[in-house]
C-alpha cells in the first residue's frame, strides 16, 4: 500500500475500527510489539514518499503533510532511533508525541511550509535518511489523525501514556478540537506536575459547581508488583475503564512478557475494551486502587466518573494478593455511602 | 602567608557566607583553605552525586547546614523516572554516624522516606530547620517524627512536595513544649488537618512569622489563626470560601487589619473572589503575592486586589490575568522585581492567556524588573526587542511559548532576533529559557553575548550542531545546560570534553546524540558520569548490538569526584 493510499484510507475511514495496520497492531500485539505503538515497521515502507512532494492541492495530504512537517521540525523526533528497519527491536518510541498540531491547520500549514525547506536542513540529513524522517513523521501523524480509531485503542507510550490518550480521547469528544493537542508532548509545557495536579483539583472542584467537565490533569501513581519502577498516569486522559486498561497494559506489558499466555503471545487480535480484567486475570494480576479513605479496592465496579474522583493510586497486584478485596458489594456500598 | 592569627582570619571569613565566595577563598593558599574548611557552616551541594557524604565530612567537619539537590531540573516535567535516584537516606545516615551538629537541611528534588525523616529527627539534637522542595517519597508519618522529636524546631517548610497524606495527627505530635516555630508551611498536604491542634500550635508560637496552610483549613479557622498570630509576615491561605456576610468573615476582616507586619501572601487554593476585599487594607504593605494556584480568582477581583498592591516586588500569577491585567500591574507595581505568569489551562481550552503585549507593558512599567518567567501563546521579535530596551537588567529571563516551534506571529520569522536582543542588552543575564521557532542563529547570539549565562534551557530549537557548539564555546560561565528535542548530536557533544568539567551538568533528551558518541565521551572524560536513561529497554540497547548509531533518548552527564554512583536503578546505564 502506498503511503498516500494508506494514509488517506485511514483519514477517511477514521470511524472504522482499526483496520489501520499501524495503529491496531499495536494494541493487539500485546507482548511482542508493545513498544511499537505506532507501527513504524508497517509504515516504514510508506514513509519514504512522505516528504517528496505530495500534491499540495490534495486536501487530505495537505493536512497530513501539515502535521508531518510540524513533526519533522528540529529534533522533535529521533527518527533513526533504530537502525533496524524492521523495528522489531523494542526501541522506545518516544515520547515525543507532541505535535501541537491542530490549533489552526492554517497556521500550521504556513509555518510548516516555511519549514519544509529548513526542516530538511535541520541536521537531520547527517544521520538520517529521508526515510527515517518520514517514518517518524508518519508515525506521529498517525497518532493524531485518526482520533476515533485511536480512542478505542488508547495508543500510548510506555512511559508517558497520559499524553497521548488525553489527546485522543479529547479529540473523540470534541472532534479533534485544536486545543486538546497542546497537552500531548511529554513534559510540555514545562510546568511542574505538582502545579498541574493542584490546579486540576481546583478546577475540578469549581467546575463541579459550575457543571462544566473538569479540565486539567489528574496524575496518579501506578505501581505493579514485581516491577522495578512505577509510572504516573493522567486519569483525566481516559474516558472509561477500557482506555485505562489498554494504557496500563501497554505500560506494564514488558514485565509480563514472560508470562504471556493465550492472549499476548502471538496475538494480532484486536483488543476489545473490556480486556484488562480478563487479560490480567489470565496472567493472574488484578488492577486495584487506593481510594480517598485509604482502602484498596478492585477497579471497575463503580462508575468511571466516581472512580476518578476517589482514586488516589493504582496498583497492579498479583491475583493471590488481592484476595479479600471484595469487589462489587463493597465498592457499591461505599459509593452509596458517598452519594 | 598570614599576617594575622588564624582566629582573626576566621572571624573575617565569618562575614563571608556565600558558598561561591567561600570556595574562592579556599583556593587562595593552603592556610586559608584549612581555616576556611574548619569554619564553614553552610555547605551547598548542587548535585548530590558529585560528591559523597564521607568526603563531605572529611573536608568540612564542622558544618551545621546542608543543602542538597538531587534530580535534574527536567525531572519536574516528568522526564526523569521516579526511581532514578537522589536518595537522602545515605546522607542522613553518614551525618548521624559522623555526629555532625546538623541544624538545617534543605533538599530539592530528592527522595525522602519516612525512615529518613525519623532518623533525622532522632540524630541531631540541635536540629532547627527542614526545607523540602519538590521532594517525594514520604508521608505525614515522617512529618510526625519531625514534629515529635525535634525539640528546637524552628522551620518546617514543605514546598510543592508529593506527600502521602495519611490523615494522621502529625500536627498534634508537636509537644506542648514546642514554642520555637518560626516557619510552618504545609500547603502541599492534600488531606484534612487537625484544626484544633493547629490553632493551639500557632497560639503557643510567638515567633511564628511564616504560616502557609493547606486546602483543608477553612476561612473561619483562618480568622482564628490570624488573631493568634498578628505578627505574621508571610501567610498562605488555604481555603477561602465563605459568605461575605457571615460572622467569620467579619472576624477575618478584623484580624487582617491587625496583621500590620504581613508582607507576603499566597495560597487561595479555593477562593470565593468576592471575599478578597478583606485583604485590601493591608495590600499596600505586601511585597510578595503568589496567586498562581488561585485558579478561581479572575478578572476584576484580581485586578482590584492588585491595584492596592503598590509596593509589590514579587508577583506570581496565572495567565488568566490577561494582557489587560498585566497593564494594571505595570501601572501599579512600580517596585516589581520578579514576575511569573503561569498557564492556567494546560489543556488549551482557556479563555484568556497573555501575549507579547502584556510582556511589553510590564517591561515598560516596571523598571526594576530583573526576573521573569512568562508562559504565553504568542510572541514577536519586535516585542522582545522593546522588552530588551526597557529592561536591560534581567538576571533571569524565561519565556515559554506554549506551542513548540511557533514563529513570530506577525512576521512568521524565527524568534532569533528577539532573543538576540535580550542577550545583547542584558549583560547580567544568568538564566535563560528559550522557546518558539529558533534556528542556530539564536545560539550564535547567545554564545556571543551571554557572558554571564549560567543556566540555559533549550527545547525544540536549533538546526545543526553549530547551535550547541556556539553555546559551549561562548558561554564561559555555563553551569547547567539542558536540551530537549533539538537536533544536536555527537559532534557538538564531543567537541570540547573539558568544558563539562567547568559545568555542573548537561541534560540532552530526544536529541541526535548516539550511544557510541556517549561512550566516546565517557572514555575521554572519566571524571564524568555519563548516564543513559532508558526506561523501556533495560539495556536492551546493548543486547541488540545496534549500539553505535542508536540514538540515546535521555542522557544526563555531570562531573563527579566519586565516580559511578552505587544506587543506579536498572534502567540507568552509566557508561
Amino acid at each position: 500500500m502506498s503511503l498516500e493510499e494508506e494514509l488517506q484510507s485511514n483519514v477517511s475511514v477514521a470511524s472504522s475500527s482499526p483496520t489501520s495496520n499501524c495503529i491496531s497492531r499495536n494494541n493487539t500485539s500485546g507482548g511482542l510489539k508493545e513498544h511499537n505503538y505506532l507501527g513504524l515497521s508497517d509504515c516504514s515502507s510508506v514513509g519514504s514518499s512522505t516528504l517528496s512532494g505530495l500534491a499540495e492541492d490534495d486536501k487530505a495530504t495537505i493536512s497530513l503533510k501539515a502535521t508531518e512537517l510540524t513533526l519533522g521540525l528540529p529534533g522533535s523526533q529521533s527518527p533513526v532511533r533504530d537502525t533496524d528497519l524492521n523495528l522489531l527491536s523494542p526501541v522506545k518510541l518516544d515520547e515525543k508525541p507532541f505535535f501541537p498540531l491542530l490549533p489552526t491547520k492554517d497556521e500550521i500549514c504556513s509555518s510548516s511550509q516555511k519549514n519544509i525547506g529548513s526542516g530538511n536542513k535541520r541536521g537531520f540529513s547527517d544521520t538520517m535518511d529521508q526515510f527515517a524522517e518520514a517514518k517518524s513523521s508518519v508515525y506521529t501523524e498517525k497518532n493524531w489523525m485518526f482520533p476515533e480509531a485511536a480512542a478505542t485503542q488508547s495508543v500510548t507510550k510506555k512511559d508517558m501514556p497520559q499524553n497521548i490518550p488525553k489527546g485522543q480521547s479529547s479529540t473523540t469528544n470534541n472532534s479533534s478540537s485544536p486545543p486538546a493537542a497542546k497537552a500531548q508532548i511529554v513534559g510540555w509545557p514545562p510546568v511542574r506536575s505538582y502545579r498541574k495536579n493542584t490546579l486540576a483539583t481546583t478546577c475540578k472542584n469549581s467546575d463541579e459547581v459550575d457543571g462544566r467537565p473538569g479540565s486539567g490533569a489528574l496524575f496518579v501513581k501506578v505501581s505493579m508488583d514485581g516491577a522495578p519502577y512505577l509510572r504516573k498516569v493522567d486519569l483525566r486522559s481516559y474516558t472509561n475503564y477500557g482506555e485505562l486498561s489498554s494504557a496500563l497494559e501497554k505500560m506494564f506489558t514488558t514485565f509480563t512478557l514472560g508470562q504471556c499466555g493465550s492472549n499476548g503471545g502471538t496475538g494480532k487480535d484486536i483488543l476489545s475494551e473490556t480486556k484488562l480484567k480478563d487479560l490480567l486475570n489470565g496472567k493472574d494480576y488484578v488492577l486495584t486502587y487506593e481510594d480517598k479513605d485509604g482502602d484498596w479496592m478492585l477497579v471497575g465496579d463503580v462508575p468511571w466518573e466516581m472512580f476518578i474522583d476517589v482514586c488516589k493510586k493504582l496498583k497492579i497486584m498479583k491475583g493471590c494478593d488481592a484476595i479479600g478485596l471484595a469487589a462489587a458489594p463493597r465498592a457499591m456500598e461505599k459509593s452509596k455511602m458517598r452519594a | 602567608m598570614n599576617y594575622f592569627p588564624d582566629e582573626v582570619i576566621e572571624h573575617v571569613f565569618d562575614f563571608v557566607t556565600s558558598h561561591k565566595d567561600r570556595n574562592t577563598i579556599s583556593l587562595v593558599c593552603k592556610s586559608w583553605y584549612k581555616i576556611e574548611r574548619f569554619s564553614r557552616q553552610q555547605v551547598f551541594i548542587g548535585n548530590c552525586y558529585a560528591i559523597n557524604p564521607e568526603r563531605l565530612l572529611r573536608r568540612f567537619p564542622c558544618f551545621k547546614s546542608l543543602t542538597l539537590k538531587g534530580k535534574p531540573h527536567f525531572a519536574d516535567f516528568n522526564l526523569v523516572p521516579h526511581e532514578w535516584g537522589g536518595f537522602v537516606q545515605p546522607w542522613i545516615e553518614a551525618l548521624a554516624r559522623g555526629r555532625v551538629g546538623l541544624e538545617e537541611l534543605r533538599l530539592k528534588r530528592m527522595v525522602v522516606t519516612d525512615e529518613s525523616l525519623e532518623l533525622l529527627s532522632r540524630s541531631f539534637a540541635s536540629f532547627k530547620s527542614l526545607v523540602l522542595v519538590s521532594c517525594e517519597g514520604f508521608t505525614t508519618d515522617g512529618l510526625a517524627s519531625i514534629a515529635a522529636n525535634c525539640r528546637h524546631l524552628q522551620e518546617l517548610d514543605l514546598q510543592e512536595n508529593e506527600i502521602d497524606d495519611h490523615r494522621g495527627q502529625w500536627l498534634s505530635c508537636f509537644p506542648d513544649t514546642c514554642t520555637t516555630l518560626v516557619t510552618l508551611n504545609f500547603a502541599c498536604l492534600e488531606g484534612e488537618t487537625n484544626l484544633v491542634a493547629l490553632e493551639r500550635l500557632v497560639a503557643r508560637s510567638p515567633n511564628l512569622k511564616s504560616l502557609k496552610l493547606n486546602r483543608a483549613v477553612p476561612l473561619d479557622a483562618l480568622a482564628r489563626l490570624m488573631l493568634c498570630a498578628p505578627q505574621i509576615v508571610d501567610l498562605g491561605v488555604g481555603s477561602y470560601e465563605n459568605d461575605p456576610d457571615s460572622e467569620s468573615y467579619l472576624k477575618l476582616k478584623a484580624a487582617i487589619k491587625k496583621c500590620t507586619s504581613l508582607r507576603s501572601l499566597s495560597g487561595f487554593l479555593e477562593a470565593a473572589p468576592h471575599c478578597l476585599s478583606a485583604f485590601h487594607p493591608i495590600c499596600h504593605n505586601l511585597t510578595s503575592l503568589n496567586l498562581s494556584y488561585a485558579a478561581e480568582i479572575h478578572g476584576s477581583h484580581l485586578i482590584k486586589l492588585i491595584q492596592h498592591c503598590k509596593n509589590l516586588q514579587r508577583l506570581w500569577i496565572l495567565d488568566s490575568i490577561g494582557d489587560n491585567g498585566l497593564e494594571v500591574v505595570a501601572s501599579t507595581c512600580k517596585e516589581l522585581q520578579e514576575l511569573r505568569v503561569f498557564p492556567c489551562d494546560l489543556v488549551g481550552v482557556g479563555d484568556t492567556t497573555v501575549t507579547e503585549e502584556g510582556l511589553v507593558a510590564i517591561s515598560a512599567g516596571c523598571p526594576k524588573l530583573h526576573s521573569i518567567l512568562y508562559f504565553c501563546n504568542q510572541m514577536t521579535n519586535a516585542a522582545l526587542i522593546i522588552v530588551a530596551k526597557n529592561c536591560p537588567n534581567f538576571i533571569r529571563f524565561r519565556l515559554c511559548i506554549l506551542e513548540p516551534n511557533k514563529p513570530d506571529h506577525e512576521t512568521s520569522q524565527p524568534l532569533d532576533e528577539g532573543f538576540g536582543a535580550i542577550v545583547k542588552a542584558c549583560k547580567s543575564l544568568r538564566r535563560l529559557s528559550v522557546s518558539g521557532l529558533l534556528t542556530d542563529q539564536v545560539f550564535y547570539y547567545i554564545g556571543m553575548y551571554a557572558n554571564q549565562l549560567e543556566m540555559l534551557s533549550i527545547a525544540f530549537a536549533g538546526d545543526t550542531d553549530k547551535g550547541m557548539l556556539s553555546v559551549l564555546n561562548g558561554c564561559k560561565k555555563m553551569r547547567k545546560l539542558e536540551i530537549r528535542d533539538s537536533p544536536f548530536g555527537d559532534k557538538a557533544l564531543l567537541a570540547d570534553v573539558n568544558k563539562y568539567e567547568t559545568m555542573r551538568s548537561l541534560w540532552m533528551s530526544s536529541c541526535e546524540v548516539t550511544l557510541s558518541g556517549c561512550k566516546r565521551l565517557a572514555q575521554k572524560a572519566p571524571w564524568l558520569n555519563v548516564e543513559i536513561i532508558n526506561e523501556n529497554d533495560n539495556n536492551r540497547m546493548e543486547q541488540n548490538g545496534h549500539e553505535g548509531r542508536q540514538k540515546v533518548d535521555k542522557m544526563y552527564l555531570y562531573r563527579t569526584v566519586v565516580g559511578t554512583r552505587m544506587d543506579v536503578p536498572p534502567f540507568v546505564w552509566i557508561l
